[in-house]
């Protein structure tokens, strides 16, 4: 593989059905490719995590995963409303999530401490009334790839 | 041990997924947080939960999970079913609660991989 292949996905809010099937598709295809086991996992869940987010926080947005020789990049835009403070919002157990996410499983406050354990790099970009800009890398090992 | 074990252990019925009744499985993980099952990586799996909504099957798919086990007689709905199917992933019923589910498997040997640190 020697150009990178970019996959682009819509995500709505509040939508729970459908919710992963950005991350379930990626998790297929990279598997599909041959990519090793542990690197798709780490894919598969920091995407999942971020995806879930959008879904309960966002007003929807789209998921940008570009794959290349030496690394998965997956870039989560959001249409709002804004993180008002991402330091706040990286603390485990920290949780904005209305008590109807909490019955389907989530809103315990570790979805973005989950993302950061598994990428290998992990950027926040928002502003409130605007959107969220979340960037996550994992990179592939040479000897592995 | 295997999935059959699991399911008599349990005294759990199959939902789907029998014919894959010989699979390994080398750890158990209780929760009905999908966030704190989504932390801890555990090869081989087996999940036990109360939760019933499609981000569980969704949740055990990311996590390569072999087979998860509603407790409490929870019973999933025909979309998750189907979804668990197109994914290989052995869905179980239980009656017994949570507590007395994992310590079930616990007696068995079952062993829910590295403490927390």
């Amino acid at each position: 593989m020697n150009e990178s292949i970019t996959l682009n996905y819509d995500v709505d809010s509040n939508d729970f059905t459908r919710a992963g099937e950005a991350s379930s598709s990626v998790k297929r295809k990279l598997k599909l490719m041959g990519v090793d086991p542990d690197i798709i996992r780490k894919v598969a869940i920091s995407l999942y995590e971020g995806e879930i987010n959008m879904v309960i926080h966002s007003y929807g947005g789209t998921i940008e995963v570009i794959i290349s020789t030496d690394m998965i990049e997956m870039i989560l835009r959001d249409k709002g409303p804004g993180i008002e403070d991402t330091e706040l919002a990286m603390q485990a157990g920290y949780t904005t999530a209305p008590d109807n996410i909490r019955s389907l499983g989530f809103g315990a406050g570790m979805g973005l401490p989950n993302m950061k354990k598994y990428s290998d790099d992990l950027k926040i970009e928002s502003v409130v009334g605007k959107g969220t800009t979340v960037r996550m890398k994992v990179y592939i090992p040479k000897n592995i790839s | 041990m295997t999935i059959k074990d699991i399911k008599e252990a349990l005294g759990a019925r199959y939902i789907c997924g029998e014919e894959l009744e010989d699979r390994e499985v080398h750890a158990a993980c209780g929760s009905d947080m999908l966030s704190d099952v989504l932390a801890f990586v555990k090869d081989r799996a087996v999940l036990l939960t109360g939760l019933c909504n499609p981000q569980v099957i969704r949740t055990a798919e990311m996590m390569d999970i072999v087979c998860i086990v509603f407790v409490r007689g929870k019973m999933p709905d025909d979309v998750m079913i189907e979804m668990a199917k197109e994914r290989d992933i052995v869905l179980l019923s239980s009656g017994h609660r949570m507590f007395s589910a994992c310590g079930l498997l616990y007696e068995k040997g079952l062993r829910g991989g590295a403490p927390y640190r």
